[in-house]
């Protein structure tokens, strides 16, 4: 071992970038067998799309599991929460959705989303403290607490809002698509994408600039010696886990105005995508769980073009092959 | 012994088996009616379903989302074989000896690839696992019937109209419908007396100590991606035959009866309310479960238009039928946090405070 003197730079990490590459070389893999390249643009906008919506609701999960080991079962009834909320907001402003202008759109669709985050982080809050706490350590409880937290959620949506599905129309100026030659991108699949973009530049920022980022990586790490170095991790766990619950709330809104409408049951369904999303990118890594996110919804897209039977069991097929590959997901952050 | 040296050990809790099971065994013969005759099934097929899964939950501590998926491959084969070769002993066998080895191996597979790490990837993969079967079964409606699933026709025997003993020898009347019943309560207390053996063989102690310490259990040279694997699979048989019962008695195997993830969360709240880590809270979770289901529904129904007539705000909704789920939900909360050892281990030791 060489000694290092005190003003050399320190050893860089190694830079692991082959899955960093992996959606680009998949997308580029499925060019020649789609064959049409308007048809592969659209494709691979929509994966990209659907990729950016899944990440967010994903990446609070994942986060929460690497800073305290905890799973969150009842993650999907966030997801849920914050659709339902964003229609107490949308539906009463109907006349401002359907106005044919962009701003106006948005000038509703803004605080729509901030409501439904804030209302689903401060759910987080309460479920943290109510459920989560009492059982912090003890793996088994936390799944059936989280799941009865789930059940709860669901059956009190219900309770509130009637067992029907609420249609969420899409505002007007973000309904239909771009041309240009003959490749049409859907409106709202760019925004879905700006995002998605958003939200994780801001959360790597968040991580990699700032003293509560340093904190919280420090913590994926390892939790002890930072609560040896004084700082409160529990404090910093609530933050985490409303962020992340806001976040899910987020997503539940957007996954609602794709698919233009809302259901209780929606997280059921999501949850499963979200969990095989965190295990494709390794508990607790952001930038895997950004990379599994595309993977997922490139597989469900292209397979779904190319062979639709296929698709029903492709998400398992990716995740056996990333897990053949590495046992841990693309990135182990963790050592547990 | 017949209880496998594990007797109930509280005079409550015997009284409270002896007298379900009692209840359960003159049912056909007190109560003929078919909402009385399809609870109790229930209560039989799911309490067999229940112990089985309290198997891994319970006593390897491993939770799994895929217990229905086995279920439902159960219901599926005797359905699917029933249907495509008709009412004959020859299908039922046939599809008995399809489903076990497939189930098993699934269990097999899954275990496999998935016991070595940890309670928490497990539990997600066997959620991603059994959706996705669900899927491919509402899929592939030339096997499986799609969403509608397949009807189909017992076997002669078994069929309502066939009458063994007709009403004026003994005062009640034993026909096909009888024998079925008959059928699923011997079935099931058979494989209920075969998890009991189970749980307190050598076999069975190796699993509590896995669940209480596994790495400890591994240093002592227990092999415990075997004995977890193992237990899997026995489970995933047990979960199997209880899916062909439930079968054999609605003559019919849908998404909805067999494989949803709604019956997955009843099988959880049964298995919690019971009492983890007992046979016996198997038999009395999926009565207390079943019977709440099938007549709590009718109390909230009058409690919520008492709620609406009084003028009162949401608790009408709150209180409406559909949502007895909800306040089992919180009961299943409460009973995770206050008494994780459910109304058995309460019984058994009543002294003891929560921890």
């Amino acid at each position: 071992m060489t000694d290092l003197a005190a003003t050399d730079a320190l050893p860089r990490p190694k830079r692991d970038l082959l899955p960093v590459l992996l959606p680009a070389i998949l997308a580029l893999a499925m060019l020649p067998l789609i064959g049409s390249g308007s048809s592969w643009v659209t494709l691979t906008v929509a994966s990209l799309a659907m990729g950016m919506m899944i990440f967010i609701m994903a990446s609070g999960l994942t986060l929460v599991f690497g800073l305290m080991d905890v799973l969150n079962f009842g993650h999907g009834a966030f997801i849920a929460v914050g659709a339902y909320v964003a229609t107490l907001v949308l539906l009463p402003l109907a006349p401002y959705v359907q106005a044919d202008s962009l701003l106006t759109n948005l000038a509703v669709l803004a605080p729509a989303a901030l409501a439904a985050m804030a209302v689903s982080g401060a759910l987080g809050l309460v479920v943290e403290r109510v459920l989560i706490l009492p059982v912090y350590g003890q793996h088994l409880k936390q799944i059936l607490m989280t799941t009865g937290g789930l059940i709860v959620a669901e059956q009190a949506l219900y309770a509130l809002w009637g067992p029907q599905i609420i249609p969420l129309p899409l505002p007007t100026s973000l309904r239909g698509s771009f041309i240009i030659g003959d490749v049409a991108i859907a409106k709202y699949r760019l925004l879905a994408m700006l995002v998605g973009l958003v939200v994780f530049c801001g959360i790597q920022l968040v991580l990699n600039r700032t003293k509560i980022g340093l904190l919280i990586r420090a913590g994926v790490e390892n939790r002890e010696m930072v609560e040896a170095l004084g700082y409160r991790i529990r404090r910093l766990f609530l933050g985490v886990f409303m962020v992340g619950s806001g976040l899910a709330g987020l997503g539940g809104v957007m996954w609602a105005l794709y698919r233009e409408q809302v259901h209780a049951s929606m997280g059921d369904d999501l949850t499963v995508l979200v969990f095989i999303v965190v295990i494709i990118g390794g508990l607790g890594s952001i930038g895997g769980c950004f990379i599994g996110a595309l993977l997922v919804a490139m597989v469900a897209n292209y397979g779904g073009f190319l062979v639709p039977k296929l698709a029903l069991v492709s998400n398992i097929l990716l995740m056996v092959a990333i897990l053949m590959w590495r046992p841990r997901g693309l990135y182990a952050v963790t050592s547990r | 012994m017949i209880l496998s040296g594990d007797p109930p050990r509280s005079r409550v809790l015997s009284i409270l088996l002896v007298v379900i099971i009692a209840a359960l065994a003159v049912t056909p013969l007190l109560f003929p009616g078919a909402k009385a005759m399809n609870v109790a099934t229930k209560i039989c097929i799911f309490a067999a379903l229940v112990a089985s899964y309290d198997l891994l939950l319970g006593y390897t501590g491993t939770v799994s989302f895929a217990h229905t998926m086995f279920y439902g491959i159960g219901s599926y084969s005797i359905a699917i074989a029933l249907y495509s070769m008709g009412p004959n002993w020859a299908a039922v066998a046939v599809g008995v000896a399809a489903g076990l080895p497939l189930a098993m191996l699934l269990a097999l597979a899954i275990g496999l690839f998935s016991l070595r790490v940890e309670a928490i990837f497990f539990a997600m993969i066997t959620l991603a696992v059994a959706s996705a079967f669900l899927v491919l079964a509402s899929q592939l409606s030339w096997l499986t019937g799609g969403e509608d699933g397949r009807s189909f026709q017992l076997p002669e025997l078994l069929r309502p109209g066939t009458i063994l003993i007709p009403k004026d020898w003994f005062g009640f009347a034993v026909n096909g419908r009888v024998l079925t019943y008959y059928l699923i309560f011997i079935a099931c207390a058979a494989m209920i007396l075969a998890l009991l053996r189970v749980v307190n063989s050598p076999f069975g102690r190796v699993l509590q100590a896995i669940r209480d310490n596994r790495f400890r259990a591994e240093a002592l040279g227990f092999r415990t991606v075997f004995h977890l694997t193992y237990a899997n699979c026995l489970a995933a048989l047990v979960a199997a035959s209880a899916g062909m019962l439930n079968a054999l008695w609605l003559r019919y195997a849908g998404p909805d009866t067999s494989l949803s993830f709604a019956i997955m969360l009843d099988i959880l709240l049964m298995v919690v309310i019971g009492g983890m880590g007992t046979i016996y809270g198997a038999i009395v979770g999926a009565v207390i479960f079943i019977l709440a289901q099938n007549y709590l529904q009718a109390l909230m129904g009058a409690a919520s238009n008492a709620a609406a007539d009084a003028g009162l705000p949401l608790l009408p909704g709150l209180l409406h039928p559909d949502r007895w789920l909800l306040w089992l939900g919180l009961l299943f909360i409460a009973s995770v946090y206050f008494f994780p050892t459910g109304v058995v281990g309460r019984l058994r030791n009543p002294s003891r405070k929560p921890a």
